[in-house]
């Protein structure tokens, strides 16, 4: 198909069209309003619907039935809104039904700000709802990596019925570049055969959160934790850029990766040896690939105050070894600056 | 050139068309044959990537910006400054102004009524044909029939700014024209810029051989570096 050049959200929608998604159920928030937009025009044309709800609560709650019923199904918001959303995401865990959230982040914490942001590393990938839970998280590092993403998150989510969360930021949101729709890579992915469509005559399908046995629930996380640990070993991904005969490397991703993978560019016009490891999947988290012992440095880059830090030393062994710069609130990071943080760190070392 | 377009030029087009990176790159060229230039960001459909974002630079080339009344520029409030209008009635300015996009956009012209003088307009419309809703000509002539009813202008030409940011080639650009030829023929309105990234297309003798439209060499003001 030709490429046409579409916005981060509008890419949003068509990718998720794609990946057969007919249910969108959401509240408005800045910087991500053209993804419900976009949906509320384009989901009726295909016998979809387009709910938005009272509230972020109400839509996380809709987005809960409609993917228990077996549909694929999303909703989408800005950090707030998907603070909002953290007990619905609990009880979608714990029922373990496939669905998808977008998330355009913007400046925190509270009501924060409206520019883009990465300050939803903890609450995304470590969880912001109760209980022991995991949630699949992508980082997209632009617009086609967000197209390719959304569509993947639906078949990540249908195969090990999990929510599957993209984390992108407003920049990536609201960035105009161009994309082509392509077909992700084949999944196995088993029938719904647990999801409420009633008996049929079959044995009865059910769909719930309360356990109030302990030793039941016990088992129920157990075999949660079963499930993640095969979804750690099968989903998590990365990319290398520079890093063959790299001295330093630099972890980021998102929009942060964007600015650094120029700055690296900069740097090695200079002589510096220096890398970008760029972790694609937050959760499970590429540890492996922070651990070479040839790295002297690692520079974690993000638009927070070093969310990410916590597992770069987990995967390197050494909190020694790792060095943080960042903004926050909404601020971007310039190349001239991830540049001279870099080369303090480095020194002269070429 | 610019000094040949009427006295307020408006520029208006589908969503994410391309118009303040076209506006900001035309008031650049505006502010080196104006005594008095002047740039307005009416863009209250968008939150990122506004021509208020370039503030500073088009101050230092000469050029009054005038935007949101709401002194904070990181708000997403539909509030307009009633300095708008002063260039429709103080002549002696040569005006810009950067509406948000498709007709949402272009309703913040409704207000003005009669204190626009429609004789001294020209209304650009800027025209990406990658982008959805203008890929067809019959997209296209939509888009005008949309914009000219929300706004109460008439399109006095079209910009063609079909590009694929950093993947464009100059067959995108002739692609681009060829439909608005089509849409030309169909309408009377003229071609009246072909736009032409210098980061991207550097032979713009061979480009303007192929296309109507004068051509208006353009640099990247709203992208980072790094984008």
């Amino acid at each position: 198909m030709a490429k046409v050049l579409l916005k981060g959200n509008e890419a949003v929608v068509r990718a998720a069209i794609e990946a057969g998604c007919k249910y969108f159920f959401g509240y408005p928030i800045t910087p991500q309003n053209e993804i419900p937009e976009y949906f509320s025009k384009e989901l009726p044309k295909i016998g979809g619907a387009f709910v938005q709800g009272e509230s972020e609560v109400a839509s996380i709650n809709m987005l809960y039935g409609a993917a228990a019923a077996g549909a694929r199904a999303m909703t989408s918001s800005s950090s707030p809104g998907i603070a909002l959303m953290q007990e619905g995401i609990g009880y979608i865990s714990k029922a373990e039904v496939p669905a998808v959230i977008v998330n355009m982040m913007r400046g925190g914490p509270g009501l924060g700000g409206i520019q883009p942001s990465q300050a939803d590393y903890n609450m995304c990938v470590k969880g912001g709802s109760n209980g022991d839970y995991r949630t699949v998280v992508l980082a997209p590092g632009n617009v086609q990596e967000l197209v390719d993403m959304v569509q993947e998150a639906f078949d990540i989510a249908d195969q090990y019925r999990i929510l599957c969360i993209v984390l992108a930021d407003g920049l990536i949101g609201q960035m105009m570049e161009p994309v082509e729709l392509r077909k992700p890579k084949e999944r196995p992915i088993p029938a719904k055969d647990w999801a409420l469509t009633g008996r049929n005559g079959g044995k009865t399908h059910r769909v719930y959160n309360l356990k109030l046995q302990a030793p039941d629930l016990e088992k129920d996380n157990f075999d949660l934790f079963k499930k993640y640990a095969v979804i750690e070993e099968n989903e998590t991904r990365y990319e290398d850029y520079m890093m063959e005969d790299a001295e330093f490397a630099f972890a980021s991703y998102g929009t942060a990766s964007r600015v650094v993978r120029t700055a690296v560019d900069r740097l090695r016009e200079e002589g510096y040896k220096v890398g970008l490891v760029r972790p694609q999947t937050l959760w499970p988290f590429p540890y492996e690939a922070f651990n070479r012992p040839q790295i002297k440095k690692y520079m974690d880059i993000e638009l927070n105050m070093g969310q990410m830090v916590d597992d770069v030393v987990l995967g390197c062994g050494d909190k020694e070894k790792v060095e943080f710069f960042g903004h926050t609130g909404g601020v971007l990071i310039t190349v001239d600056e991830v540049c001279d943080f870099a080369k303090k760190i480095m020194g002269g070392a070429k | 050139m610019v000094k040949e377009d009427r006295r307020i030029r408006i520029i208006t087009g589908y969503y994410g068309s391309g118009k303040t990176e076209f506006a900001v790159n035309y008031a650049f060229q505006l502010a080196k044959i104006a005594n008095k230039p002047a740039i307005a960001d009416l863009d209250i459909v968008n939150v990122y990537f506004r021509s208020r974002e370039k503030t500073k630079e088009l101050e230092e080339a000469g050029i009054e910006v005038i935007s949101s009344s709401v002194v904070e520029d990181n708000c997403d409030m539909p509030a307009l400054s009633s300095k708008i209008a002063v260039p429709f009635l103080d002549k002696r300015y040569d005006y810009i102004m950067d509406l948000g996009g498709s007709e949402v956009g272009a309703k913040v012209l409704g207000r003005f009524g009669d204190t626009l003088d429609r004789s001294e307009v020209d209304f650009f419309m800027v025209v990406n044909i990658y982008r959805p809703e203008t890929g067809t000509v019959e997209e296209i002539m939509h888009q005008i029939e949309l914009l000219e009813r929300m706004s109460g202008c008439k399109v006095t030409g079209f910009v063609n700014n079909s590009n694929l940011i950093h993947e464009t080639t100059m067959e995108d650009i002739i692609a681009g024209d060829a439909y608005l030829r089509q849409v030309s023929d169909r309408t009377g309105i003229p071609i009246r810029y072909t736009t032409c990234m210098l980061e991207e297309v550097s032979d713009v003798d061979a480009l303007r051989k192929q296309v109507q439209g004068e051509i208006f060499p353009m640099h990247y003001n709203m992208r980072k570096i790094w984008m």
